[in-house]
């Protein structure tokens, strides 16, 4: 088992506390509806 | 198939479950056995929770979406990445501190026994009852496609599932996920690569795209608040938030794929990287749905996909009907085939007018093949009320078996199998689990002391519920439309799964008595609405959670306090 503060830690670059990865992501999944919007547009 | 495909089948799936079962043959340890290897990072646990929800018929039915439809399917899974931060931040925390086998313990130490047990007494009765479906599903496409005897592809599949996951436990589900998610990569990609190959000269990826969007085939966002559609982006946030959180917070399936692993930091990051790869994978499955669709503009195409059942009824006494239907369709997708070349030719000369005429005209000769095909379903029905009337299932597998070299084809037949071994492992998997931690452990408390005999006792329900899903598919008849059918079977009982998790965590004061009967109560409502409504089945998923909720919050306030725990 790992320690606690182990787990607090990412482990990644940039992004070290959970609440930034949840924030990536959340941006991520923002950005592709924007995307697929604007496919589904430019392709009509 | 010829030999060379068989190679490819053989080797790729017969390989990895013998890898899997010779890797974790000498599992032992209870933990290693219900968990998995607690060694395990965050790519095999992201793999192993991607390939758990991505089963024989999403490589099937999906693409057959994308061909009919388009790719408003995708909007379903707009719920998946915020559910996943939640279960990340608040539900895998939780059972990792408490060390549980199963998420419904959870329930057991925070409300009582009873609670525990219509937890996992729900999600048994649902799982138990997919588990038949998901092995029927993919066994009867590729059964009828491939010429192969249903009764055998069923054994087949089922009988090497069953051996790998009675072996290694969670530990054989994981590592064997992995290698089958590569397979379905590798196949994917292939088949994606070969379409565009296979396009007209000159068309290439913009040219399909813009003949797909022109045909209707490439909205995938519709924000209409009409709530009869049953794919918009609100359908999909809300209602696929709340099956999503329901699907990988309390389905023992996919618990049990990220409870184990290295660190809670491995799990972690394991969901993530499914919340960031579902909605962009799903999107690839349904776009090349629709370049099939584009490749069939240009090629002959059946009237109806399903050639066995065409072919049956079209060898009866209505021969003349079925004939007159192929020599209709054929004659209006050649004449669609003009429309398209018209099109084309104002779209290269950039003329707007002329390129918005030909456009009306183009889906006008559409609409005509599609009502020669609505025509070709009411033959069916004509000849055979039982007959299977939806062919979408089989355009990628008839696709595959008509238009890929050989080698491809055994490929892309082991990603359909990858997939049905690796979503049914987990499906087992956790059926085992939960009948023995919080059905068997709790009929027989001192026998559960007995690590070894937990282990065997876990090995034999596993081989049970691996058995019942064979025989389920062998004698029962099932849901024209399997994915669907499935996804609303979910929809009808994770809600209530979810309230209860949900009033766990957030509702402190709601006792076990409250959130019982609540539970029960709002199930009871999922029922009766879903026999009197014909609103999108994702609703459900928020209707009775929130029935849970509010019903365990009230019953709890007129309880006399003493029984109020």
């Amino acid at each position: 088992m790992s320690s606690p503060s182990d787990d607090h830690d990412t482990g990644l670059p940039v992004f070290r506390t959970w609440r930034a990865v949840y924030g990536l992501v959340l941006g991520c999944f923002v950005l592709v509806v924007i995307v697929l919007t604007l496919f589904s547009h430019y392709f009509a | 198939m010829n030999l060379v495909d068989w190679i490819v089948l053989l080797g790729t799936m017969v390989g990895i479950a013998s890898y899997g079962a010779w890797r974790t043959r000498h599992t032992t340890k209870l933990d290693t056995y219900l968990k998995g290897n607690a060694e395990s990072g965050w790519f095999t646990i992201g793999l192993s929770v991607a390939a758990t929800q991505a089963s024989a018929i999403t490589f099937l039915s999906i693409p057959g979406q994308g061909f009919e439809s388009g790719l408003g399917f995708v909007q379903n899974y707009f719920g998946l990445p915020l559910a996943l931060i939640i279960v990340c931040a608040v539900f895998l925390p939780i059972y990792r501190r408490l060390g549980v086998y199963t998420a419904y313990e959870y329930l057991g130490q925070r409300f009582d026994g009873k609670t525990r047990l219509l937890g996992a007494g729900l999600f048994l009765l649902q799982r138990g009852l997919a588990a038949g479906v998901t092995i029927y599903a993919p066994a009867i496409i590729l059964s009828s496609v491939l010429g192969w005897r249903l009764d055998l592809t069923i054994i087949g599949t089922g009988l090497l599932v069953i051996v790998y996951t009675v072996t290694g436990g969670s530990a054989a589900v994981s590592l064997t996920q992995k290698w089958q998610m590569g397979v379905i990569f590798a196949g994917m990609i292939t088949a994606f690569v070969i379409v565009l190959q296979r396009l007209p000269d000159g068309l290439g990826f913009g040219g399909a795209a813009h003949l797909a969007g022109a045909l209707g085939k490439l909205e995938a966002v519709d924000f209409s608040l009409d709530p009869d559609r049953r794919y918009t982006i609100w359908s999909g946030l809300f209602g696929g938030l709340f099956l999503s959180l329901s699907y990988f917070g309390t389905d023992q399936s996919q618990v049990q794929r990220y409870i184990g692993g290295a660190s809670l930091r491995e799990g972690r990051l394991g969901l993530m990287f499914n919340a960031l790869l579902k909605i962009p994978m799903q999107f690839f499955i349904l776009l090349l749905g629709a370049f099939v669709f584009i490749f069939y503009q240009f090629q002959p195409a059946p009237v109806f996909f399903n050639q066995a059942e065409w072919e049956h009824h079209a060898a009866g006494p209505n021969h003349a009907i079925f004939r007159g239907l192929e020599v209709k369709h054929a004659a209006l997708h050649r004449a669609k085939q003009e429309k398209i070349a018209a099109w084309q030719a104002a779209r290269a000369q950039g003329n707007v007018a002329a390129e918005a005429e030909a456009r009306v005209a183009l889906v006008a000769a559409q609409r005509a093949t599609d009502e020669v095909r609505v025509e070709a379903k009411a033959a069916l029905t004509a000849a055979d009320p039982r007959a299977k009337t939806k062919d979408s299932d089989y355009v990628f597998i008839s696709f595959i078996v008509a238009q890929l070299p050989h080698g491809v084809v055994g490929l892309l037949v082991a990603v359909m199998i990858a997939a049905a071994l690796g979503s049914k492992a987990s499906e087992l998997n956790a059926l085992g689990t939960t009948t023995t931690i919080d059905l068997w452990r709790q009929l027989r408390p001192q026998s559960a002391r007995d690590e070894t005999r937990n282990v065997v006792v876990a090995k034999l329900f596993t081989a049970f519920w691996g058995l019942f899903a064979i025989g389920f598919a062998l004698f029962a008849g099932f849901a024209e439309n399997l994915i669907e059918a499935i996804n609303i079977l979910g929809s009808i009982f994770y809600g209530v799964v979810l309230g209860l998790f949900l009033t766990a965590f957030f509702l402190k004061r709601v006792g076990g008595t409250a959130v019982f009967w609540g539970a029960v109560l709002a199930q009871t409502l999922v029922f009766v609405l879903y026999a009197k409504l014909s609103i999108s089945y994702l609703w459900y998923n928020l209707i009775g959670c929130a029935a849970c909720m509010v019903l365990g919050l009230l019953i709890q306030a007129v309880l006399p306090r003493k029984s109020a725990t």
